[in-house]
């Protein structure tokens, strides 16, 4: 991995993932867009519901994790360096911030009463 | 110096972003009536078909191979550590053929460098204006007296090299003594060998496995290597030393397997005070490799040395050329340069090769130049490795300094190894990566 360009990345997701990094970035193009969408419906984030999202988020990022432990056959033991950890956070954010998203944008769209 | 006004500067900024986000211009293809044979269908092969495919137009592209699966055999190591199924391993070669290259299902079997023609063993005559050499090694079992592949599995043999469904066997054999514990051989052989790194790991694994069912106390591994290192880049050889140390692998070094008792479980070794023979009751036995006949009982091969014993192609180490027979490349584990016989280093020589290649179609020198680069995620345990890059000179060359460290065991360098290599390889064999 001497130089790493945009191309190469792409192609190396596509091996790894397959039809299922498409169906990734259309679900986070339409939790993004319906998102987007909510907000300016309600000129605004809504308290509640988003209390509510981030509660989600939280389990979004651990079970981010937990999937990435799962799928490698590893552990919190096997975290070696501070490289590990950032990798964690990592994951953490990205499922967190992806949880949040799509929870807010479906409690909006179909439990607007609820939350 | 001209004031540029603040919206230019921004827009300049900003299509330099796009430019170094864009994938790169393909180069414009060269036209071109070549005829090019690629003997070997393997990592190499295909690598080096799929970018000169890309680069020419016209050529003529041969690539000769008997075997229609295709091995992904850095992942041999997991599938002998129960991780993954063999099938994780094996593709079809059909699949990889890339567009406009003739893929003939026979193996080259003689090269002619004079009369510029290659021979199948079907008998077929095939000529070449340029021949890339990509046919891999060939694992001599056969050196190792008593060895029997066939018995890969029983009685505590393993073998991770010798293929998907031997690398399973020996998961079978490891596990079996990882619940009884006993004495592990390991070890490597005094030639040239792919990936280097892999008797290592093994060793690792097996430790990692006995240490999860409570037997490690009833283990003990032992390291026989005919060097006298553990490694040939001398930062690395140290820091496994120390690993091995901390794990309990006892080390010997000048020990190379020359005979082995599968029904006594004995393996023989060489050593300089005479033959030493050592009980076991599991060993992972690492075959002496050498280059294929059709390289080795050429004019291609080296002409001095232990190269020339084990057949490699004699090639310039930095250009993949031939040094006698300018039109004749190689690739790949058949290449005779020091360091590297694994994927990463395929992924580095191709291009280069090929430029050199190309520019000499046009009529024009190449200035691509391959140091060496080659790459090991050495696996110390299931679920750590450590990223260990290098290149001739014995430089550690890091990809990612300050933050993936090279020698300490990571997290990250697992899941790379897991997650990111087969992708990445997947995508080199077809010319995108």
């Amino acid at each position: 991995m001497k130089e790493l360009d945009i191309g190469t990345f792409v192609a190396v997701l596509q091996e790894m993932m397959g039809p299922l990094l498409w169906v990734i970035l259309v679900a986070a193009a339409l939790a993004t867009l319906g998102f987007v969408y909510v907000l300016v419906r309600d000129r605004g984030l809504v308290a509640r519901r988003l209390v509510w999202s981030e509660a989600l988020g939280v389990i979004g990022g651990v079970g981010g994790v937990l999937l990435m432990h799962e799928i490698t056959h590893s552990d919190f033991a096997d975290i070696g360096g501070p490289i590990d950890w950032v990798v964690v956070a990592a994951i953490f954010v990205l499922g967190a911030v992806g949880t949040v998203v799509g929870a807010y944008t479906v409690l909006g769209l179909f439990f607007r009463r609820a939350a | 110096m001209a004031k540029i006004p603040a919206f230019t500067r921004r827009a300049a900024v900003l299509a330099a972003a796009a430019a170094a986000m864009a994938p790169p211009q393909p180069q414009a293809a060269v036209a071109t009536r070549a005829r090019i044979v690629i003997a070997g269908a393997g990592a190499a092969g295909l690598a080096a078909a799929a970018r000169l495919a890309q680069r020419l137009d016209g050529a003529e592209i041969t690539m000769l191979d008997r075997r229609q699966a295709h091995f992904y055999q850095p992942g041999f190591t997991l599938v002998a550590a129960g991780l993954k199924d063999p099938a994780y391993t094996v593709g079809r070669t059909a699949d990889y053929v890339p567009r406009g290259v003739r893929w003939v299902e026979e193996r080259a079997a003689e090269i002619d460098p004079g009369a510029k023609t290659v021979t199948t063993d079907a008998g077929r005559r095939v000529p070449y204006d340029f021949l890339v050499l990509a046919t891999g090694l060939s694992l001599d079992f056969d050196a190792i007296e008593g060895m029997d592949t066939a018995r890969i599995g029983q009685d505590g043999l393993g073998s991770v090299y010798a293929g998907p469904a031997q690398a399973e066997a020996t998961w079978r054999a490891m596990s079996a003594f990882a619940d009884r514990g006993g004495i592990g051989l390991f070890g490597r052989p005094s030639t040239e060998m792919k990936c280097a790194g892999a008797p290592l790991k093994y060793t690792f694994i097996t430790d990692d496995i006995l240490r999860r069912r409570g037997n490690r106390g009833k283990a003990e591994l032992i390291y026989n290597a005919p060097q006298r290192a553990l490694f040939s880049v001398p930062i690395v050889a140290e820091r496994v030393r120390m690993l091995y140390q901390d794990r309990g692998v006892a080390v010997n070094y000048g020990h190379d397997l020359s005979a082995i008792d599968l029904g006594r479980k004995v393996a023989t070794f060489r050593t300089a005070e005479g033959p030493k023979e050592f009980r076991y009751d599991f060993i992972n036995v690492v075959p002496p490799m050498r280059a294929p006949d059709v390289v080795r009982d050429s004019p291609l091969r080296w002409q001095t040395g232990a190269w020339a014993r084990e057949g490699w192609a004699e090639v310039d180490r930095h250009s993949l050329r031939h040094v006698r027979f300018p039109e004749i490349f190689a690739v790949g584990d058949i290449a005779g340069v020091p360091k590297g016989k694994t994927a990463a280093s395929v992924k580095w020589q191709v291009p280069v090769m090929v430029d050199h290649l190309v520019a000499t179609i046009e009529g024009r020198q190449s200035a691509a130049r391959y140091d060496g680069y080659t790459s090991c995620p050495l696996i110390t345990r299931i679920g750590r490795a450590m990223l260990v890059e290098f290149d001739y000179q014995d430089n550690l060359v890091p990809s990612f300094p300050g933050v993936i460290a090279p020698l300490e065991e990571l997290w990250i360098t697992w899941i790379m190894k897991e997650v990111a290599l087969k992708p990445t390889y997947l995508a080199m064999i077809q010319g995108r990566a």
